[in-house]
């Protein structure tokens, strides 16, 4: 088993984000985790990455509760890259794609030839060989965040957790992007806004309302007019076509429909 | 971005230790007595074994209990201030921050005044340990307001700036009230920075706890580098980010408290050292650590150098004359990284 939970919560000032949940990552798959905003994606990532102790539940990590394994060990098999990474310091992208390297030597160690290696051969996978002596500040966002998937990838991790990889990339970023990461051969979660990109690169779909999981399962029994509905309040029809399965969206419903799924954002 | 080639890097930690051992011998060769290059030399071959110098015990005395451990105090000094600057800005994630942002330069205010003003600890305590126990009560103090507001970076920035206005009123308090001029006088001086009661005890203090920093610090160089995306993108990459924060804090606010407590509050050198420090090498802790200790001990040598020549024979405090030199400086990083941000 790659990564699986067991009615994991997780609450903060009294409110509760991520709410007995349960799933299982099957080795080798890509998740697309789906939900609108506030249903705790992004907090289910986070738990399922240990980097939030679970209120209730736990969270395993190849069988083995997480909350067990040291954060070194959890680096060398499990990387995790956020919605968005910013710094004040202005590092080369060699320098951010050789971060990954970290989990695997001591602190205080210069990198090694296969160190480096690493690092070229991950920044070659995320189409970002070129970029090497660049400046993080000057790329753009699409630059960016293929540089920290290339990081990830560095941590030559089995398990790659991605939060919303696409945000505010134009169209042609989002596919490369997503082409590129179906590509890696790790177990791969990734939160999502996009249906259809959901359906098209995801082998599973896990959607959270409230922060519980409503569904689960192949993109086909999930993808439903009456699910779109029920959890982002839309009404849509979903064709299946010689392409794959096709969401298409008509209009937003009223309001009333919506917030019995949503969770309530301040 | 001016960054040097692997030969560059290689060569550059070798040739700064020459240049900051001239700069201290440079040191000991300046002052108002006429001893010049010669006499320094020679007093040194003295007392490493050579022959004797033929200078009076005064005069030998002038250059190696005054003036060297003076220079040798400024660049002590100089590469601890600059070495919290990195670990701090590092860890912070602010660019702003320097090794005052913790509060401790104005708890060791608060702790010096006590002990010179109002007689406090009735002469049991010097100047040097009031500094000392104030600043480890500000810090303290601001390691609490900052855990218990939720322990974030930002609430410790927070957390340092109250602690900063409270502890910088205090001070206000007791000079207004119970200083007569004299004692005043005596407070700003050491407040604003001065190395001319620098002694060999001095040095043995400060330089062990710094090279201790610098060698904890160096160790954690990778750690340090994992901060770069925030403490999230640390820990996913194996960091322990509460302990090692804790550690490091802890580390940092030690070396300025004794930093502090001897030479006063020189501002400046911990908040531009490190970015010129990048400028060179860039933002890897295992190459930046030493650069910016070697550059931050040689600048303050020079600056210190420079405070006893400018205005001659009067000193210009040292803190005065850092900031002389460091606030240009900090302008051309700010206008830097804003044509990098436009």
């Amino acid at each position: 088993m790659s990564i699986d939970s067991r009615e994991a919560s997780w609450s903060t000032r009294g409110t509760v984000i991520v709410d007995g949940v349960t799933l299982d990552v099957v080795p080798g798959s890509t998740v697309g985790l789906l939900g609108p905003n506030g249903s705790g994606k992004s907090s289910l990532l986070r738990l399922l990455a240990g980097l939030r102790p679970t209120s209730s539940g736990v969270v395993r990590l190849g069988g083995d509760p997480i909350s067990s394994l040291s954060r070194r060990d959890i680096a060398r098999r499990l990387a995790f890259v956020e919605q968005e990474s910013t710094t004040d310091a202005d590092p080369t992208v060699r320098d951010v794609i050789g971060l990954g390297r970290l989990p695997h030597r001591a602190p205080w160690s210069p990198e090694s030839a296969n160190d480096r290696a690493m690092i070229a051969s991950a920044a070659t996978t995320m189409r970002t060989g070129h970029l090497l002596d660049r400046s993080y500040m000057t790329l753009s966002g699409g630059e960016r965040q293929r540089v920290q998937i290339a990081r990830a990838l560095a941590q030559e991790p089995t398990e790659l957790l991605l939060d919303e990889p696409t945000n505010h990339l134009d169209v042609r970023h989002q596919l490369e992007l997503l082409e590129l990461v179906r590509a890696t051969p790790t177990t791969t979660l990734m939160a999502l806004h996009d249906l259809n990109h959901a359906a098209t690169y995801c082998d599973r779909l896990v959607v959270l309302a409230a922060g519980r999981v409503h569904a689960a399962g192949v993109p086909a029994e999930v993808l439903t007019p009456s699910l779109i509905a029920e959890v982002y309040g839309v009404e849509a029809v979903v064709e299946d076509t010689a392409g794959g399965l096709h969401v298409r969206y008509l209009r937003a419903l009223p309001s009333s429909a919506a917030e019995p799924a949503g969770r309530m954002t301040p | 971005m001016t960054r040097l080639g692997t030969l560059g890097t290689a060569a550059l930690l070798p040739v700064a230790l020459v240049v900051l051992a001239v700069s201290i011998a440079v040191g000991t060769t300046i002052g108002p007595s006429d001893l010049g290059p010669s006499d320094a030399f020679a007093v040194f071959l003295e007392r490493i074994g050579g022959p004797d110098s033929g200078l009076s015990g005064v005069r030998e005395g002038i250059i190696w209990d005054l003036r060297l451990p003076r220079a040798v105090l400024a660049a002590v000094c100089g590469a601890g201030l600059a070495l919290c600057g990195v670990v701090l800005q590092s860890l912070l994630r602010n660019p702003l921050a320097d090794p005052f942002v913790l509060g401790v330069s104005s708890g060791a205010s608060t702790g010096a005044v006590l002990v010179v003003v109002t007689g406090l600890g009735a002469g049991a305590i010097g100047l040097a340990t009031g500094a000392f126990l104030g600043s480890m009560l500000a810090f303290g103090l601001v390691l609490l307001l900052g855990f218990v507001t939720g322990g974030t970076t930002d609430r410790m920035i927070l957390a340092g700036v109250a602690a900063t206005q409270l502890f910088s009123a205090l001070t206000s308090f007791i000079v207004y009230t119970a200083a007569d001029a004299e004692q005043t006088r005596g407070v700003l001086f050491w407040l604003l920075g001065s190395l001319s009661t620098a002694s060999w005890s001095d040095v043995v203090v400060c330089g062990s706890v710094v090279l201790l920093g610098v060698a904890v610090c160096w160790a954690t160089a990778g750690t340090l580098d994992a901060f770069t995306f925030g403490q999230d993108a640390a820990a996913s990459l194996g960091v322990s980010v509460a302990k090692v924060r804790l550690m490091l804090l802890i580390m940092t606010a030690l070396m300025t408290a004794v930093i502090v407590s001897t030479s006063g509050a020189i501002g400046f050198v911990g908040l531009v050292l490190p970015h010129a420090a990048r400028a060179i090498v860039g933002v890897r802790h295992r190459l930046l650590v030493p650069t910016a200790t070697v550059l931050g001990a040689i600048f303050l040598v020079w600056v210190e150098i420079g405070s006893r020549v400018v205005i001659a024979p009067q000193e210009l405090p040292v803190g005065v004359a850092t900031a002389l030199v460091g606030v240009p400086a900090f302008v051309l990083i700010l206008l830097r990284q804003r044509r990098r941000q436009s």
